[in-house]
């Protein structure tokens, strides 16, 4: 008998999916969904309306999540009446993973325990890659196909070539994964990643806790990736225990060492410094001294990119003691209620009110350019999200820095980019 | 086996690297216009004769980064209703790769299409993964789709073949 065939673990997971032994780079299989997931943009208002179109009916609920954090705390009738289709759609199909405005999909997924190592996953936004930081193969469709997914439970997919990104030692105190993932688009393009899989790996990585590894994956999104993937380990396991997952197999969900890949990156962890991607692309990334002093209008910590607990404690250590500038507004949109709730208990929210942080309802908000946080005409603003192409936070006129909570925070004090570890090289309040 | 998974036969038009879907599909081309007036507007930026000469079963080359951009499906859309049969990239982006196949247009990541010149004859076998130039009797090679792809594909595109497949009495 041959030994079995060195896999990656997206390799063995789409395997596992397709029903066979072994896949290989540029094959395409048909993968049977675990999980599919939609929100009230992409979701029962275009998929859902398809597949009614069809006259079929979904192929599993229990399998299938939806979320509303698109058009949420929006009077806007157009968003009004796209929470009333989704509700309709989701009561009519007895959807009982619904989790109306309690947060952005990609964090209430997991913290609802939907996320499991050797998952087979699919959502219909571009940055379901998120998924990919439990150990799971989480990819982005649009309508049509998610259409094709609720009908039948499958999907074909083109097995990734993969890019290994392997991260050592430890970041420094003041950067963040966000920093890594800035790096990565500013050295290797938009499209750099075009159709394979980042694996992310190495001693920074594996000391990264759940919140800083989704940084990761949901930027393979704008590394051009079909997905991110992060082995799970005890971390991994730990909260998705928490978060009532049930039994997680960290072990079963390993890729072999020796499995071949496409490329292989190596960063040096210690020596990153903060980043900052100018507009209008995030390939536009470069250390934070280059565009240092630059005057902003708006400070945002939002998004599913940049607003979970850790990100918002991130900024509260930077903006402790201090006041925000008076030339800058300064917004906090965390990316779950149950995030809010951790932080006011926590009292990072209080640190953040009291700097002059004006806190939002959880939801997509200001990374797509609704609510409070839009930016004005010829606005300049830095934000924790993850695209800052022309006109996606505000008119076309406004422009928009994208960083790490630490540099979005130190912003906000300084009203202009400025490195955060000389903020808190000062200590609290000086 | 369906005509449509027999190898397809035609001219080829050969355009270069990182076509993207605002060339392929440019935003007024889809603004207040049915896509049967949106389709002249297919490339124009880049080869102002496509749209008006291009022809019924000819063959689409390009070189890498095919269908860069956003993820309208407007761009397989107005090859396909231009006349295209087939589409060869050295490499495509990954959301235009798949709505170019779920619209029902094989496209075949090629790494030897910069070898074909505009106006060859080319003959392109899907399901064997070759494309042979008739024109200058080279044959290349071409990663192969799976037969159950052709099938969605000679069904007419990822919808199409659902209601086929799911509601066949419709
Ligand atoms: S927060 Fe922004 S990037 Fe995240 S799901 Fe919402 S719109 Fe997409």
């Amino acid at each position: 008998m041959l030994p079995p065939t060195p896999m990656t673990l997206s390799e063995k997971i789409i395997a596992r999916a397709a029903g066979k032994d072994s896949v290989k780079p540029g094959g395409i299989v048909t993968c049977a969904v675990d999980l599919a997931m939609m929100h009230d943009s992409s979701g029962p208002r275009r998929a859902g309306k398809m597949l009614d179109q069809l006259g079929v009916a979904p192929w599993d609920t229990s399998k299938i999540v939806i979320v509303t954090d698109h058009y949420v705390n929006d009077p806007d009738p157009g968003s009004v009446k796209t929470q009333e289709i989704t509700r309709q759609w989701v009561a009519d199909k007895k959807i009982g993973n619904f989790y109306p405005e309690q947060g952005i999909c990609h964090v209430v997924l997991p913290e609802k325990g939907h996320l499991k190592p050797g998952m087979f996953c699919v959502g219909a936004d571009s940055h379901s890659t998120t998924g990919g930081a439990f150990g799971a193969f989480m990819i982005g469709v649009g309508a049509t196909e998610m259409t094709g997914v609720l009908a039948t439970g499958e999907i074909w997919v083109r097995v990734p070539e993969t890019l290994r990104v392997s991260v050592s030692g430890t970041l420094s105190d003041g950067v963040a994964a966000k920093d890594l993932i800035l790096k990565l688009c500013g050295d290797i393009g938009i499209m750099g990643a075009n159709y394979m899989v980042v694996e992310y790996g190495g001693a920074a990585v594996r000391a990264m806790s759940v919140d800083e590894r989704m940084t990761l994956t949901n930027m393979a999104a704008e590394l051009g990736a079909k997905t991110g993937i992060i082995a799970a380990d005890e971390t991994t396991a730990e909260m998705l225990a928490a978060a009532g997952a049930g039994d997680v197999d960290i072990n079963a969900w390993q890729g072999d060492e020796d499995a071949p890949v496409a490329r292989t990156i190596d960063i040096d962890g210690p020596v990153l410094g903060p980043q900052v991607a100018a507009p209008t692309s995030p390939e536009n990334a470069a250390e934070v001294a280059e565009h240092a002093g630059m005057s902003l209008g708006q400070a945002y910590i939002g998004a599913c990119t940049g607003a979970k607990l850790e990100d918002l404690r991130m900024a509260a250590r930077v903006v402790r003691g201090r006041k925000i500038a008076a030339n800058t507004r300064f917004f906090v949109a965390p990316a779950s209620i149950l995030i809010h709730e951790a932080a006011a208990v926590d009292g990072t929210l209080k640190i953040l009110e009291d700097a002059g942080a004006t806190i939002l309802p959880t939801g997509c908000g200001g990374c797509i350019g609704l609510g409070p946080a839009r930016l004005d005409e010829d606005m300049t603003g830095i934000s924790t999200t993850n695209r800052n192409f022309v006109g996606r936070a505000g008119p076309e006129s406004s422009k928009l820095y994208l960083a790490s909570a630490y540099t979005v925070a130190a912003a906000a004090i300084t009203g202009e980019i400025t490195d955060p570890r000389e903020l808190l090289a000062r200590g609290v309040g000086k | 086996m369906s005509a449509e998974k027999e190898p397809i036969e035609g001219r080829a038009w050969v355009f270069g690297d990182n076509i993207d879907t605002d060339q392929l599909a440019p935003v007024p081309s889809y603004m207040n216009k049915e896509p049967e007036e949106g389709c002249k507007m297919c490339l124009q930026a880049v080869d102002p004769d496509f749209a008006a000469s291009v022809g019924k079963g000819d063959v689409f080359v390009a070189g890498n980064n095919l269908g860069i951009g956003s993820s309208r499906e407007q761009a397989p859309q107005y090859l396909k209703m231009l006349g295209i049969r087939a589409v060869l990239a050295k490499s495509f982006a990954r959301i235009f790769y798949r709505n170019t196949l779920n619209y029902g247009l094989p496209a075949l990541v090629c790494a030897e299409a910069g070898r074909i010149n505009p106006g060859d004859e080319v003959r392109v076998d899907p399901l064997a993964g070759t494309v042979e130039n008739l024109t200058t009797g080279e044959t290349l090679e071409a990663e192969p789709l799976p037969e159950h792809l052709l099938t969605m594909i000679a069904d007419g595109g990822l919808l199409a073949h659902l209601e086929k497949k799911l509601t066949p009495g419709k």
